[in-house]
């Protein structure tokens, strides 16, 4: 799957566009933290959450489950939150 | 002139600045009069603490998260050429199903293990845990005498309490002597002493105050907050404590701080942050005092900035300010970031909420701005190299 990664993770991906696999939101996350090493960290808590400033949309539609199941033709973008500023 | 040879001897200080924004080090010519700086390390992060191992004066950690990123913790073997991020930052472990876990939002406080257990390092965390090292902060292992602690739990408050950037656990101390035996401070919930290496834990608040006029149980930790507690280098069985009401200093095997801040000038009062205590002399300690008044300002009293320091263990205090500005200087000093170095006469070093670095070569008779123009300064370490 083709994932847009937001400016302040590509010191971990180096580029802006990545792809990853998962049959899920989950293992598609544990994906790129194989690949990249740190990065799930940085974006879900140590309780599988979405971390408060993150978001992730698949297929322009926000989700916050990582049970969410995934689709090889499905487009993820992981975007920083605007959060008011 | 023996001072001059000894100074002659030695490169100079360093001095580690973590900011909202980002870390800078500064290090000093043998003299402490002329600066470098490096950095921005970081640029863009939330370091709350850099801290230089001195055990082998090369590796670096510091705790880091951005706005948006989860917490981390980098480090470095190089003296900051270079770093790493930790492959396993400090994280609670995750809950049963149906259960709500605890998430650390960041990593506030890095503490060297004991001198004889090299590469080992506590962290504190916001909110309040604590996590050991022992591969030089590579990796980090959460230590259930605390983050599992069903006593303690209720101390920890809620989400919604402690200051404004979450409640900690902070001041880690690790007693020179015996490497079982640990304290540490948390904001709110009390002071904690551990004889086993942070496997139990006993309380430590007997004699500190709570806020007046709620009714709190002054017995229940909860209501306890320690703003910084540092044991003497020359003395590890005194310890002086900046707390949210007052300064205290406890001697061991005692078990009850006594308030000595009620020396302090009236028009001052005894509340801050930082507490820092003298390399070879357990009778001297300085602190930074804060209006703590009304709906809590956090600025300097009547906007007049200065430290006070004690010769006589808290008997008196005396004003510190020459060189600091007189009036209209709206700023303060928060928990990590004022700090000495081992000199004689000792350097005091402390950054403000404004982005400025002010020194002392004197012991804070006279004070001068090292850096104007820095992001808001979260902490200041100080070491020789």
């Amino acid at each position: 799957m083709h994932v847009l990664i937001p400016s302040p993770l590509v010191s971990y991906t180096r580029k802006k566009e990545v792809s990853a696999r998962g049959a899920t939101l989950g293992e598609l996350l544990l994906d790129l933290e194989r690949q990249f090493p740190g990065i799930r960290f940085r974006m879900i808590d140590e309780q599988d959450r979405v971390r408060p400033h993150m978001r992730i949309f698949i297929n322009g539609e926000q989700e916050f489950s990582l049970k969410r199941a995934l689709s090889p033709s499905d487009e993820i973008s992981i975007v920083q939150a605007l959060s008011g500023g | 002139m023996a001072k001059a040879k000894k100074a002659a001897k030695s490169k100079g200080v360093a001095l580690f600045v973590a900011t909202r924004k980002g870390a800078w080090i500064f290090t000093s010519d043998a003299a402490r009069k002329k600066w470098k700086i490096n950095g921005p390390h970081f640029l863009g992060h939330i370091i709350n603490h850099v801290v230089l191992d001195p055990r082998d004066k090369r590796t670096l950690l510091a705790t880091a998260s951005t706005g948006h990123l989860g917490p981390t913790i980098f480090r470095s073997t190089d003296f900051g050429k270079s770093w790493k991020e930790a492959k396993q930052p400090p994280a609670f472990p995750k809950a049963p199903e149906g259960e709500k876990g605890r998430s650390v939002k960041h990593s506030f406080w890095l503490t060297p293990c004991h001198e004889n257990e090299p590469n080992a390092w506590y962290a504190g965390t916001s909110p309040q845990g604590l996590f050991r090292s022992d591969d030089g902060g590579v990796t980090w292992a959460p230590l259930p005498g605390v983050n599992d602690n069903a006593t303690m739990r209720p101390w920890f408050g809620t989400e919604q309490d402690g200051t404004p950037d979450g409640p900690k656990l902070h001041s880690l101390i690790v007693d020179p002597r015996d490497k079982n035996h640990l304290y540490f401070g948390m904001s709110g919930g009390g002071v904690h002493e551990s004889l086993d290496q942070g496997k139990t834990w006993q309380t430590l608040i007997d004699g500190m105050e709570v806020v007046e006029g709620f009714g709190f149980d002054i017995k229940n930790p909860m209501f306890h907050d320690p703003h910084c507690v540092r044991m003497c280098p020359s003395n590890p069985d005194r310890l002086y404590q900046q707390n949210h009401c007052g300064i205290y200093r406890i001697d061991r095997p005692g078990n009850k701080w006594t308030r000595i801040g009620r020396a302090m000038p009236k028009s001052v009062g005894d509340v801050g942050f930082p507490m820092v205590v003298h390399p070879r002399d357990d009778k001297t300690c300085w602190v930074f005092p804060m209006d703590g008044s009304g709906v809590w300002p956090r600025v300097s009293p009547e906007g007049k900035p200065a430290a006070f320091v004690t010769r006589n263990g808290g008997k008196t205090w005396q004003r510190l300010d020459k060189g600091m500005p007189r009036q209209q200087a709206w700023w303060t000093v928060k928990r990590q970031a004022m700090t000495a170095d081992a000199r004689d006469p000792v350097g005091l070093y402390f950054g403000n909420t404004q982005g400025e670095l002010w020194q002392s070569r004197d012991e804070g008779r006279k004070w001068e701005c090292m850096a104007r123009n820095l992001p808001e300064i979260y902490s200041v370490e100080a070491a020789e190299i």
